[in-house]
């Protein structure tokens, strides 16, 4: 089977360089994003093959030249194959739906090395492998984030984007030779066998937080998803969201739970999970105040992977304090969230993009009332944000459901100050999930509710064809994980047992529970009683009401009749993005994103009206936009001074280095 | 093949006189005397090549020697002779460091060079690691001249028993390809040949050879 990944793997890096021809026309653009589209199916079956089966390495034909390159697939990495398989068809299949005449070979050519690279990264058994598949992933994307230069804030976005894949990178490169140690082997194999301890382990999850974190979007590395999400074209952000984040949680993953092998301390947990809660706040937060679709969905990533590390470190904890039972369960939350979130965040992501083509718009106070016009897209997106606000019965509850359990368990580690940190971090996750799901009722009351705000608005179109079924798919599956958790918990079970050394917890079809004895989630239940509901209130209203329909205009609270110029009612009388974040903005905001507001009154005797300023700044972008740059500057100042050297001087600089490196080496064999 | 026995005695003396000979270039305080010591270490260099090639039963040494012998021993020196006689260069030669600190700092580098090869090559074969400690040495010398030399020619002296360094480590071991003395050897020549060129041109420019004076006329300054 791993012969067939390493074909998938090449074919999509072939195909990369065949679409420079194959860009030149329509059909051949279509043919890319179909094989894509394969692709990603490929993957998905391969993964569900890979669980189901065993765990298998190759080694390639070639490769560095201290060996040959080495690909592997085990319970983890077949796990993760899901979320990246599933995300990638229904991107690809989205933009073969989206083809409508010959695309810009820069935005086609990237598409598949993108992918080939989260492939490879996913079934490297290399450190190599690994970062050879991770700077190719970067780097596509790097391309198809910058694809529209033209625009300032594209470039400052790819640009930021771009700094940060070189620090991941290199974080990542740092973990590697420190795990490695003097034995420069880097085969997993080889790295397994001398687990790092003490202050090696610390400094290699460091560097792994670092490298994959920044990846990810874990804080305060996560300033880089909301810059360059929106700049990337839709699909692109589809992917780079549901499965790219992935990819570098399932490095975090591979390095925690595989690399540094199972005897490490509780503690060792605990940095992913602060981490985790503070990108869930921040995103969450974050969400409730962008103004732009995209910026808003990617905010809502950093919240999700947030709470995705809250498992992972979870999971680690546990192991660490021997309680494999809830580290299967923190673990099976972690992997079950990575999954939902995949194809819900596809989803929304591709529903925004259908938005953006439909109505010409990412901004929300530009937007509104499209489910009239776009109701196929409206349907899908409200099955999407449902499951990002974890409403049950849909994926998204199931599996933040698991976490809230095994967090809630998280007392049985007996130390005291974990105890009280888990504490805090569940009341921050619940405050995470809460926030997540204000968020998304404002993303899609202000996008598909409501009166259109323009009149590109009032003229939207839906989808149709490829793109339409692009989001259906995703939206049924996100129903059916939410249905199904216990299969997929059931099929996760021997990556669990790769990751805690324990089962899985118990499941069933039609159920899942926390522990034996402990609580249990029907899905199937809780759809039904929300349908009796549902039903119920309808039949009601229905048996309330009097006979005969008659459809009048939307009542606008009170407000008068619009004047004749404004055929789309007053943009003033409905509540705007900024407006809907108000109340979050005034009360966490201040605290966490140095939200300020101020009202500026004209002069006395002037008749200029008064100004209202609010705004609000992300700390770590402005920690990041400050000092660093002129640390970079004054380095660079100082890096200058060489060049006034004279040729002599410049050779002693070489010569001393040599001086130097014969006297560490002199000074090595001598002890 | 170890102490004592004549193959290890003869290639010991006839590095150790190379490393002696690099010591003489940084202790000489007129140009010709410098060029002239520059053609001893280079016949020097020959003879230790062709007793390799004698020892190990390697005849790609021969033409190694004979190519060191005439490139250095006797073509470059006497281009060197013509160049000085040619621009009527001041016969001194111009330190940056003084002689006395210059022979120090060789001998701790000599000493360094030793400390360095002996540990790392252990297993290896006594007399390549006593002679990779001295090609060390003969390199370390050769850059350490070129930087404490004011001169063009001196510096370029300088780079060329660094190169004699090289060669002297490449003789050493078994089972060099001939390819890489020989391109090795090319490179050399080509290095003299453009080292001569910009001697021409900065004396033609700025009536000296102390590169120093090339300073002030580097673009780009801050």
């Amino acid at each position: 089977m791993l012969t067939f990944f390493a074909l998938l793997v090449g074919a999509l890096a072939a195909l990369g360089a065949a679409s420079v021809a194959l860009a030149r026309s329509a059909a051949g653009s279509r043919a890319v994003y179909a094989a894509c589209c394969a692709a990603g199916v490929l993957l998905v079956a391969g993964g569900v093959a890979g669980l189901l089966g065993g765990p298998a390495v190759l080694d390639l034909p070639f490769g560095p030249p201290w060996g040959a390159a080495r690909l592997a697939i085990d319970q983890l990495s077949a796990w993760f194959l899901l979320p990246l398989g599933a995300s990638v068809a229904a991107a690809s299949l989205y933009a073969w739906g989206g083809v409508r005449g010959a695309v810009a070979p820069r935005l086609l050519v990237p598409w598949p090395i993108f992918l080939a690279g989260m492939a490879l990264v996913v079934l490297a058994a290399d450190g190599f492998t690994l970062l050879l598949g991770f700077e190719a992933m970067s780097l596509a994307s790097w391309a198809l984030v910058a694809h529209d230069h033209a625009a300032a804030e594209n470039r400052r976005a790819a640009r930021i984007y771009l700094g940060f894949a070189g620090f991941g990178g290199l974080a990542l490169v740092a973990a590697f030779g420190l795990l490695a140690g003097g034995a420069g082997e880097v085969a997993f194999a080889v790295l397994r066998d001398a687990p790092p301890e003490g202050w090696r382990a610390a400094a290699v999850l460091a560097l792994v937080l670092a490298g994959a974190g920044s990846k990810a979007g874990l804080f305060p590395l996560h300033v880089w998803l909301p810059l360059a999400h929106p700049a990337a074209p839709s699909h692109v952000s589809a992917v780079m969201s549901g499965a790219m984040t992935k990819v570098a949680l399932y490095v975090l993953a591979r390095f925690a739970f595989d690399l540094m092998g199972p005897a490490q301390p509780v503690w060792l947990g605990a940095p992913l999970i602060a981490l985790g809660a503070a990108s869930a706040v921040i995103g969450a937060l974050r969400a409730n105040l962008e103004d732009d679709t995209k910026t808003l969905l990617a905010c809502s990533t950093v919240e999700n992977v947030g709470l995705i590390a809250i498992g992972l470190g979870l999971a680690l904890a546990f192991r660490g304090a021997d309680l494999p039972a809830l580290a299967a369960l923190a673990a099976g939350a972690a992997l079950l969230h990575a999954l939902n979130h995949a194809v819900f965040k596809t989803l929304l992501f591709l529903a925004a993009g259908a938005v953006l083509h439909g109505a010409l718009s990412r901004r929300l106070d530009r937007l509104g009332g499209l489910i009239h016009r776009m109701p196929v897209t409206a349907w899908a997106a409200l099955v999407g944000i449902a499951a990002a606000a974890s409403l049950p019965p849909l994926s998204g509850f199931a599996s933040e459901w698991l976490l809230l359990q095994a967090l809630l368990a998280a007392w049985r580690v007996g130390d005291l100050a974990f105890q009280m940190g888990v504490a805090a971090v569940t009341a921050l996750a619940a405050l995470a999930v809460a926030l997540a799901a204000a968020a998304m009722v404002r993303f899609w009351g202000l996008v598909f509710l409501g009166r259109p705000r323009t009149p590109r608005a009032a003229g939207a179109e839906d989808v149709g064809g490829a793109a339409r079924w692009a989001l259906l798919l995703p939206a049924g599956l996100t129903v059916l994980l939410g249905l199904l958790p216990g299969v997929m918990l059931d099929l996760a079970e021997p990556a669990l047992r790769q990751m805690a050394g324990a089962a899985a917890p118990r499941t069933g079809l039609l159920m899942v529970g926390a522990a034996e004895g402990g609580a249990r989630y029907w899905p199937a239940f809780a759809a039904l009683l929300v349908a009796a509901a549902v039903g119920g209130v309808a039949w009601w209203v229905r048996r309330r009401a009097p006979a005969g329909v008659a459809r009048g205009p939307a009542w606008d609270c009170g407000y008068i009749a619009p004047p004749a110029h404004l055929p789309f009612g007053d943009p003033a009388t409905q509540p705007s993005a900024a407006g809907f974040g108000q109340p979050l903005r005034r009360m966490l905001g201040a605290g966490l994103l140095a939200a300020r507001e101020e009202v500026r009154m004209p002069p006395p005797g002037s008749t200029l009206p008064a100004v209202l300023e609010a705004g609000y700044r992300d700390p770590a972008l402005a920690a990041l936009e400050g000092p660093l740059p002129r640390w970079r500057d004054a380095l660079a100042a100082q890096a200058e001074r060489l060049r006034d050297l004279s040729i002599r001087q410049c050779l002693g600089l070489t010569f001393g280095t040599v001086v130097l490196m014969l006297a560490l080496l002199a000074w090595m064999g001598a002890r | 093949m170890s102490f004592g026995q004549l193959p290890y005695d003869l290639s010991h003396l006839l590095g150790g006189s190379v490393l002696l000979l690099s010591f003489l270039l940084l202790y000489q305080r007129r140009i010709g005397a410098v060029i002239n010591a520059f053609a001893t270490q280079g016949t020097l260099l020959a003879l230790a090549a062709a007793w390799q090639g004698w020892v190990q039963g390697a005849p790609g040494l021969y033409l190694t020697a004979l190519l060191a012998f005439a490139a250095k021993g006797v073509l470059i020196p006497l281009a060197l002779h013509h160049i000085v006689r040619r621009l009527d260069l001041h016969r001194t030669v111009e330190t940056a460091l003084s002689i006395g600190p210059s022979l120090m700092a060789g001998v701790a580098l000599v000493g360094l060079a030793i400390l360095a090869v002996l540990p790392a090559t252990e297993g290896a074969g006594a007399l390549a690691r006593e002679d990779l400690a001295l090609a060390l040495s003969v390199v370390l010398l050769g850059m350490l001249m070129m930087i404490t030399r004011r001169n063009a020619i001196s510096q370029v002296i300088g780079l060329l028993s660094l190169e004699n360094g090289l060669i002297l480590a490449a003789i050493g071991v078994a089972g060099m390809p001939l390819v890489v003395e020989l391109s090795t050897a090319a490179l050399v020549l080509m290095v003299a040949v453009v080292a001569a060129v910009f001697a021409f041109q900065i004396r033609e420019r700025f009536d000296t050879l102390d590169t120093a004076s090339l300073e002030e006329h580097r673009g780009e300054r801050r």
